[in-house]
């Protein structure tokens, strides 16, 4: 009897567990978070106390500066996601995969599962860097670091969430684009460089910002409720939280069933 | 104890847009015994192979198990054990987890890894990272790879590819032991010398064609035969076979007999009253044949 489903989850996340990107990646999100978020917290937790008035009010810095989790820290769930899959294909280590459970769709749903749990952890772990030095440093300026409100703790969820989906995304990317060196390219090209500019150019015209909300990031930013970019941009709205979340839920969906029928059924050679 | 099962080819065909890698192989492969799946390299072997084992689509014709193909197996590891050419691992994760890894997926018992390391001689070496083996042990990981399941089929790329003298040995004598077991082997080279002491029947293709299929002996074809033969008293030895119509030579180990079966001279000595110390037929025929069969671009 073949172990099936449940015998490819175990198998990927043991595929996770036995190389050093998991926790190389997880130190490097941690420290990039806890800086910009420590960083953030400092710089608007001193203006506040500041003569010339506070730019954001108390009560909204916090879920801000905790925001950092999501809004700097998701490029590293996409990267892992991403880099698992076209490791596979970079070592041809498709080859024992597939002998060992030749059903390629059961193993792809397997590794999509064990990433969106992986990336659940890298978001409990951006959500601590950014937390931790976040709420002290809000603390020590006299501010309430609002750790026992419900709607704090709802935000951390809508995160953890949101790295989830990210990671399954990689995933999504990987599986549409297998060479590894491209894969990284467009992750960090799309994420640190043309999303943000998509956006902010978006954002002059009405029905471009339509359209911009549906944006990977911008979605995000909607399931999370707070980001340093929707801070700065203004108002606009956006999606509901849980439209943010289906639109993400789509993109790793697509993304993940067209490679899935191009790149994971090909002849493995 | 696993049974081998038949691996059956039938007008198995891939074409790569308009190149034909392999045209209509149609072969069975028994239980049993060890059958060597021959060729130069470019013949298609591993094409073949790849398609047997379900990674790549054939353009038409079937390769299965018994009647079932790879991918409809209900547990493919623990039916057939495979290790392809090419080096399929992770360079930064260590022997053992690399088995536990697939293990998993194939729901394997828990102790399989080490099992199967302790099989190919790899016990002490479990922990180390594959990126830091030698050809010889990532052959070894493959042939581990391969046993994970224990299964009743055997399918090796060039298994013998890159052992030295005495991992060469220890392979021929594991394959001929499983075959003894019942089991079905099939072992792919592109020189006929390196399993000719391993394999008991041979499938030879040349272009992606079936050239020749049988017994190993039935490459033979030539005439002349010889036999080598050797006794303390070599010089007697020589001469009651010269008289006898023989033309003989000396060797280092021996005398050289030409056009000659080792049964007649074994006889000639013993009714001479000569001790042998060493008889042999040698079959200088076979790499010949081979390299007639495959063509020129086979003699490389």
């Amino acid at each position: 009897m073949s172990a099936g489903y449940l015998g490819a989850v175990r198998s990927e996340f043991t595929k996770v567990r036995t190389t050093r990107l998991w926790w190389v990646l997880l130190v490097i999100m941690a420290a990039y978070v806890g800086l910009c978020a420590g960083g953030m917290a400092g710089i608007l937790g001193g203006l506040g106390g500041g003569a010339n008035g506070p730019v954001i009010p108390d009560a909204q810095l916090p879920l801000l500066v905790y925001s950092f989790a999501t809004s700097v820290g998701y490029v590293f769930p996409v990267l892992f996601g991403a880099l698992a899959v076209t490791s596979e294909f970079r070592f041809q280590s498709l080859t024992p995969t597939f002998l060992a459970n030749p059903r390629r769709g059961v193993v792809l749903g397997g590794k999509a599962t064990t990433l969106l749990i992986v990336g659940a952890l890298f978001g409990v772990v951006a959500l601590i860097a950014s937390i931790g030095l976040g709420a002290s440093l809000l603390a020590a300026f006299g501010i309430d670091p609002l750790l026992g409100d419900p709607e704090t703790w709802a935000f951390i969820g809508r995160s953890v969430l949101a790295m989830a989906l990210w990671s399954a995304i990689g995933v999504g990317l990987g599986v549409l684009v297998p060479s590894q060196v491209a894969a990284i390219v467009i992750v960090l090209a799309f994420t640190q460089f043309v999303e943000p500019l998509l956006r902010l150019a978006a954002s002059f015209t009405d029905w471009s910002a339509q359209v911009a909300q549906f944006l990977p990031g911008a979605a995000s930013d909607s399931l999370v409720g707070a980001s340093i970019y929707t801070a700065m941009s203004g108002a606009s709205a956006g999606l509901d939280w849980w439209q943010g979340g289906l639109v993400l839920v789509a993109y790793a969906a697509i993304a993940t069933l067209i490679g899935f029928l191009t790149s994971w059924r090909r002849d493995v050679s | 104890m696993p049974t081998g099962v038949p691996i059956e080819f039938s007008g198995l065909t891939k074409t790569f847009g308009q190149v034909s890698a392999v045209s209509n192989l149609t072969f069975t492969v028994e239980p049993g015994q060890v059958t060597g799946f021959l060729g130069p390299n470019g013949a298609g072997k591993t094409t073949s192979l790849r398609m047997l084992l379900g990674l790549v689509r054939p353009t038409s014709g079937t390769a299965t198990f018994g009647g079932t193909a790879y991918a409809k197996l209900d547990s493919p590891l623990q039916t057939v054990g495979a290790s392809l050419e090419a080096a399929s691992f992770h360079p930064g994760r260590s022997a053992r987890n690399h088995l536990a890894v697939y293990a998993q997926s194939a729901g394997l018992p828990k102790t399989a890894p080490d099992a199967a390391l302790e099989k190919v001689g790899l016990s002490g070496y479990g922990d180390r990272r594959v990126g830091g083996y030698s050809l010889g042990m990532r052959q070894r990981l493959g042939l581990a790879f391969a046993l994970l399941g224990d299964p009743g089929v055997l399918v090796l790329d060039e298994p013998i590819n890159g052992l030295d003298p005495e991992g060469i040995k220890w392979i021929r004598l594991l394959l001929r032991a499983m075959a003894a077991e019942g089991r079905t082997v099939l072992i792919s080279s592109h020189l006929l010398s390196e399993v000719q002491q391993t394999v008991d029947d041979v499938i030879i293709i040349s272009h992606g064609t079936l050239v020749h299929r049988g017994e190993l002996s039935s490459l033979d074809t030539s005439d002349t035969k010889q036999v080598q033969v050797n006794a303390e008293d070599r010089d007697r030895l020589a001469t009651v076979l010269t008289e006898a119509g023989y033309q003989v030579s000396n060797l280092r180990s021996g005398v050289l007999v030409e056009n000659a079966d080792a049964a007649t001279i074994g006889r000639l000595a013993f009714e001479a009253g000569i001790p042998l110390t060493g008889l042999s037929q040698k079959r200088t025929g076979l790499e010949e044949s081979f390299l007639t069969l495959v063509g020129e671009e086979g003699a490389l």
